[in-house]
């Protein structure tokens, strides 16, 4: 009895609050299907996910405090945009830390930030921007992030591997638009490095979708 | 400054009647993405317009001379070099495609026959040599005429080789590649006055660097925050100021602009000026900060005045007054009710460029439709073209366009849901003396030119 009242109620407060929240899930929705076609493309455009993301939060607050939403918020669509942005970034990041020479200290020219552009073979990784270093491990993420892959190495020593070992590294477009998902993971088990931050991120796509 | 369709005053001075000259470029109606024009720069003396693609090739092409036996080309623009500069490449690490498209191209001024410009896609700027051959020489002694070479233990004469002509030859060559320094996207390089640095910007840092040096470079603004968690805005422009070699400028997706002075500080960090207009209530929307990330930042040639182009209009900014723009033009103020629309198909995320006129009096950037618009600042006047195949007749009158907003829609009118959003004007360019523009549109370069001109 008691639950078919609240039912009704639900119902009636769903017919008062339509089109306007209907719209606000409609562009979280939609942003998010934006932010993971990002990262199937070449390299994703920080720009363009962050403005997402920043829309997104934008909507999430406003849904949190309109008050006639009675429908539970989806809390995670905001924190998958998140950890999508933040993926982004470091998609994007180099991993050859620790290269650049330290600066002389009397030196003039350590009065400037000087990027030593490191040749790399086979592409562009990035060199070493001297601000990357520590500062990438800091923030929340890093304790679950650690959880996870000590969770996933620990299981057998080829865990990785076998996790995705029926991915098929070889299937991407190269004339085209995005790659696959699976081409990024193979693609991200290559660096033992960056894997660890980035494996959670794609574990977390794989969850949300 | 209002203009959804233009008046019947051409921009550009009250008796500047636009008219078409010559368009470049496949007419077919599947257009390779390789194709696509991703930019377009004039040199500084004008006689050289550059455009470079989504393929990562550049052509560059070349004004015609005053030539008496074809006076109907005179000024016309013709194929001068064409050449590849940049290769798609494959970042193994991340298992990425860097991409080949140019993103940019400025030219340095010119100092000797030779010309020289910087072309950059996502992660490498490159400098170009462009230089004529038109002599050859002929009498080596070492190698045959053929290029084989001879035995040097059977030569018993030694000559002088001679330069004879030939037909002219262009040569494009890689003198330096500016590899490694980005870790982000580049969006934007700039040439400083005092033509031997330049600044490359990515979304997050901006890169000091010398152009006889490619193995470093300096760091002079980053906005990274220690926690990704933490960014707010990107870097979306930059470009040194024309006269002062110290002072360059950013702009932000928050729509914000920052001008930096490299004597403050060795790392800018923190602006010397800071041009942000207050928002209008009124008009917010969820998509506000979209619509007001800035895509392009200009000065004026006389470094008094910058412009800035963001989603929905183009803005004049006095470098003295930080707190609004002194103009606002509206570009297209019909698409704000489209917002959610152009969120959809992604067209909200546009990045069109603007450009000044040589004596800073008209500014131009691009809209949908191929329509472009340009601003007279000194008469408040706009106007609205079309780059169109239809109107490609030599020296045909550019007719102004007019788009309906709403309502009974008059002759000649496009109704705003007819746009077609898939053909935009992003580049245009303007001549840097003369009353020529550029007008890329798709995998087409259309220039126009005043017809006094």
């Amino acid at each position: 009895m008691f639950a078919r009242r609240l039912k009704r109620k639900c119902a009636v407060d769903e017919e008062a609050a339509p089109a306007y929240s209907l719209q606000h899930q409609s562009l979280l929705d939609m942003s998010l299907v934006k932010l993971q076609l990002c990262h199937m493309l070449v390299e994703p455009n920080l720009c363009h996910s962050l403005l997402i993301t920043n829309m997104d939060q934008q909507i999430q607050e406003e849904m949190t405090q309109d008050g006639r939403w009675c429908m539970p918020v989806p809390q995670t669509t905001g924190w998958a945009s998140r950890d999508l942005l933040v993926s982004t970034g470091i998609l994007c990041c180099c991993t050859w830390e620790g290269v650049h020479p330290a600066p002389e200290p009397g030196d003039l020219a350590s009065e400037f930030h000087v990027v030593p552009a490191v040749q790399a073979p086979g592409g562009s990784p990035g060199g070493v921007w001297g601000r990357d270093g520590p500062r990438e491990n800091r923030g929340s993420l890093h304790k679950s992030l650690d959880q996870i892959f000590e969770t996933l190495e620990s299981q057998s020593p080829g865990a990785l591997e076998e996790l995705f070992s029926d991915v098929d590294g070889s299937y991407y477009d190269l004339d085209g638009c995005y790659y696959d998902l699976d081409a990024v993971l193979t693609g991200m088990l290559g660096s033992a490095k960056l894997s660890k931050d980035g494996l959670d991120h794609v574990v977390d796509i794989l969850v949300e979708t | 400054m209002a203009g959804a369709g233009g008046g019947g005053c051409p921009a550009g001075g009250n008796d500047l009647q636009w008219c078409f000259s010559q368009v470049k470029g496949a007419v077919d109606e599947d257009v390779a993405e390789a194709d696509v024009i991703s930019t377009v720069e004039f040199s500084h003396s004008g006689d050289l317009l550059a455009t470079g693609d989504k393929g990562g090739r550049v052509v560059i092409f070349q004004r015609e001379q005053e030539n008496k036996s074809r006076p109907h080309s005179r000024g016309e623009y013709n194929v001068y070099s064409t050449f590849q500069s940049h290769e798609p490449e494959f970042d193994y690490l991340k298992s990425l495609e860097i991409e080949e498209k140019i993103n940019k191209i400025r030219w340095l001024p010119q100092q000797g026959a030779a010309r020289f410009l910087l072309s950059t896609n996502d992660k490498t700027i490159k400098l170009w040599k462009i230089s004529e051959r038109d002599k050859r020489a002929e009498g080596y002694n070492l190698k045959d005429e053929d290029g084989r070479l001879r035995d040097p233990l059977r030569i018993t004469a030694l000559r002088v080789p001679i330069l004879k002509p030939m037909d002219l030859m262009v040569e494009a060559s890689p003198r330096r590649i500016f590899a490694n320094a980005h870790t982000y996207h580049i969006n934007s390089i700039s040439v400083n006055s005092d033509h031997e640095t330049y600044l490359s910007a990515d979304d997050l840092r901006i890169n000091l660097w010398h152009l006889e040096i490619t193995d470093r470079s300096f760091n002079i603004v980053d906005i990274k925050p220690a926690n990704m968690e933490e960014l707010t805005e990107v870097i979306t422009a930059a470009e040194f100021h024309p006269h002062q070699c110290n002072v360059l400028v950013y702009s932000s997706s928050k729509g914000t602009i920052r001008l930096c002075d490299m004597r403050s500080s060795a790392l800018c960090d923190r602006h010397s000026k800071f041009f942000e207009e207050p928002e209008d209530p009124s008009s917010r929307s969820f998509f506000s900060e979209i619509i007001s990330s800035v895509s392009d930042v200009k000065f004026s040639h006389s470094g008094r005045y910058m412009m800035t182009r963001d989603y929905l209009s183009v803005k004049v900014w006095d470098l003295n007054m930080e707190s609004r723009p002194v103009e606002t033009h509206q570009v297209h103020e019909y698409l704000r009710s489209k917002l959610c629309s152009l969120y959809e198909n992604d067209c909200i995320f546009d990045k069109f460029e603007c450009c000044w006129n040589g004596s800073d009096s008209a500014i131009m950037t691009g809209s949908y439709n191929n329509f472009f618009r340009m601003f007279d600042r000194t008469t408040w006047r706009d106007v609205t073209l079309e780059a169109s195949r239809e109107n490609s007749k030599p020296r045909a009158s550019l007719k102004p366009r007019r788009v309906c907003a709403g309502g009974k829609r008059k002759k000649d009118e496009v109704s705003v849901d007819s746009l077609d959003f898939s053909k935009k004007i992003l580049h245009t360019a303007w001549h840097p003396v003369e009353n020529i523009i550029a007008v890329a549109a798709t995998n087409n370069l259309y220039i126009f030119q005043d017809k006094a001109n």
